[in-house]
């Protein structure tokens, strides 16, 4: 039984060490991205310096927060696979073609198992994808990031929160292809949900009333929203940190906890098939 | 990546077996392999031989097998009914939602880089059109990287249907039909929006410049594919020039510095999708020194750089070497 527990103790990290390498290994697949998202981060900057030179301080940024805002979103994009590369489709596939029964069979929880192996990923695509696009926008454009290590510090909790929100949701659309089969409907849909209600689009901030309000409550704002407020201090003081980081925090139980209803539901489902 | 690489597994299968009567019916028709005695080829010509196949054959059989490839592709889809409709929609939805952040804009100023809301929904309807049309002709094109590595080119190689037109056919995503659908009610509600003086140029001019813009994008995608013989998995360099340039193309160009639209003027000519065009038909002048009739330029444009893609992607093709077994 300890030896168990001990066994497992490393087998999570060793998971997630093997989803890291796994991704560390497509070299020019990560630099076509870094480059990608450089393009668009350009793109994106010249829009938001039209608009920010328009209406100075527009959603309570300034335009350095606003260019902030674009560089740094750029740099998590990756990392939390919001708009797809994520781990769902492999899940759906295995679930489609059956060999998610070998995932069932081993000494592990299903939901551990794919959290380690995301996050694993996650930290690779943060540091192959999220530095470069940064630090080209730091050069060309006047960004607003702290010189505070705390900030800093408070940044990278609320990332990793923001990653464990993702990761729940997208484990949510991978179990559904046990009803659904076929995953690539639902998965766009929740791609279209994800760019307007995390903020890829325009700092949820901007958008107008109620309806900017609501959006700020909803789970996709803690993937880019709530760790770039969190960056640029918009929730500065230790009450205002922890309501963030909370806010956060509270979505993930929330959806970890649907993830493993959902997960008895499903495996209840499943029937092996000999061969 | 990872997925792709996945998935292609259980695609394969359904692709080897539709296209493999199309591929039969072919060289009954003449087109493709020399050495079948059923189209006529004297049995007894040494190999080596080279056997006149009429040139126009070739297009032909290009389309033709890229039509039943495209066919087999719809009928796959078609299985899942409800995913395609979803995806069809969910296509849609994410162009319109590049729409709706410009429509957010401006309900917080009344102009962006000089430009009204009516005008903005011009350059944003033409692109989107464009790259739809692109992307559901051509778009599946970035897929040979995942092929050349799992090496699945290789079926695609003796196959009596240009590569060229097989990857182009490759998992036809008629769902992207949404995209064009989508941009499409955007350029026909800024034009009836739009104050503008109509003559019999500007009318002309809009056709013209949707087919050709959708041709420039095009020849990004073959470029795009060419690239990834050499450089393996890269696919996503293009999306900075299609989707990334679509993006841009779809705000004014006073929004941008000068240099970038130097770039996409003489080096990668995106600015002749929509821009060039649109602006004369706005009335309005270029940020850059160029003469009006540089409107009117868009179909040499595109004849111009498929040209260089083209060769890209023969080029490419040539050096392929086979990842073997």
């Amino acid at each position: 039984m300890r030896q168990g527990t001990a066994r497992r103790a490393w087998l999570y990290p060793a998971v997630a060490a093997g989803g890291f390498r796994r991704y560390a290994t497509y070299g020019t697949a990560t630099a076509a991205g870094v480059f990608t998202n450089t393009v668009f981060g350009f793109i994106l900057a010249y829009t938001y310096v039209a608009l920010w030179d328009e209406r100075p301080g527009l959603g309570g940024y300034d335009q350095a927060q606003a260019l902030t805002f674009v560089w740094v979103s750029q740099s998590l994009l990756a990392a939390g696979a919001l708009i797809g590369g994520g781990f769902q489709e492999e899940m759906q596939e295995r679930i489609r073609t059956g060999d998610i029964a070998v995932d069932l069979y081993r000494p592990a929880d299903l939901q551990m198992w794919w959290l380690a192996a995301d996050l694993g990923r996650a930290g690779f695509q943060l540091l192959g994808r999220g530095v470069v696009p940064l630090l080209a926008g730091a050069l060309a454009f006047q960004l607003a990031l702290p010189a505070d290590a705390l900030r800093w510090l408070l940044f990278l909790v609320s990332v990793l929160l923001g990653l464990l929100v993702s990761f729940a949701v997208r484990y949510l659309l991978g179990l559904a292809a046990f009803w659904l089969m076929d995953g690539t409907g639902i998965n766009l849909m929740a791609v279209v949900v994800t760019i307007f209600f995390s903020g890829m689009l325009l700092p949820l901030t901007v958008f107008p009333g109620g309806f900017g309000e609501f959006v700020r409550l909803l789970p996709w704002s803690a993937m880019i929203q709530v760790p770039l407020d969190v960056l640029m201090g918009e929730h500065a003081g230790a009450g205002g940190a922890v309501g963030a980081l909370g806010f956060q925090a509270g979505w993930v139980l929330v959806l970890l906890g649907a993830g493993r209803l959902l997960q008895s539901a499903a495996t209840r489902k499943v029937v092996v098939q000999g061969g | 990546m990872a997925d792709a690489l996945g998935a292609s597994g259980a695609a394969e299968v359904a692709e080897v077996a539709g296209a493999a009567p199309g591929a039969v019916a072919g060289a009954r028709r003449g087109g493709g392999l020399p050495f079948d005695g059923a189209i006529g080829v004297p049995i007894g010509v040494p190999i080596g031989v080279p056997i006149d196949v009429p040139k126009r054959n070739r297009a032909v059989e290009g389309l033709r097998g890229y039509g039943l490839i495209v066919a087999m592709w719809v009928r796959s889809t078609m299985t899942y009914r409800t995913s395609f409709f979803l995806s069809a929609f969910g296509n849609a939805a994410i162009q319109l939602l590049d729409f709706v952040a410009i429509w957010i804009m401006f309900s917080h100023v009344h102009a962006l880089g000089g430009f009204t809301l009516p005008e903005i929904a011009l350059l944003y309807g033409s692109s989107s059109i464009s790259l739809g049309i692109a992307d559901l002709v051509l778009g599946n094109t970035h897929r040979v990287g995942a092929r050349i590595r799992d090496g699945s080119l290789d079926t695609m190689l003796v196959r009596p249907v240009p590569v060229l037109a097989q990857v182009a056919a490759d998992r036809f995503a008629l769902r992207r039909v949404g995209r064009t659908g989508q941009g499409l009610a955007v350029l026909v509600w800024a034009v009836v929006a739009l104050d503008v003086d109509w003559t019999a140029a500007k009318v002309l001019l809009m056709p013209v410049m949707i087919v050709a813009g959708a041709a420039i994008f095009g020849a990004v995608l073959v470029a795009g594919a060419a690239f990834q013989f050499v450089a393996g998995d890269a696919a996503e360099v293009q999306n900075s020039f299609t989707y990334g340039g679509n993006t841009m193309l779809q705000y004014p160009p006073t929004v941008f510095a000068a240099d970038l639209l130097r770039g996409v003027t003489f080096i990668v000519p995106l600015a002749f999708v929509n821009w060039l065009p649109a602006l004369y038909v706005l009335g309005r002048p270029y940020p850059l020194e160029l003469p009006g009739w540089v409107a009117f330029l868009s179909p040499l444009v595109a004849v111009v750089v498929f040209v260089p893609a083209s060769l890209a992607w023969r080029a490419g093709l040539r050096s392929y070497r086979s990842t073997g077994s």
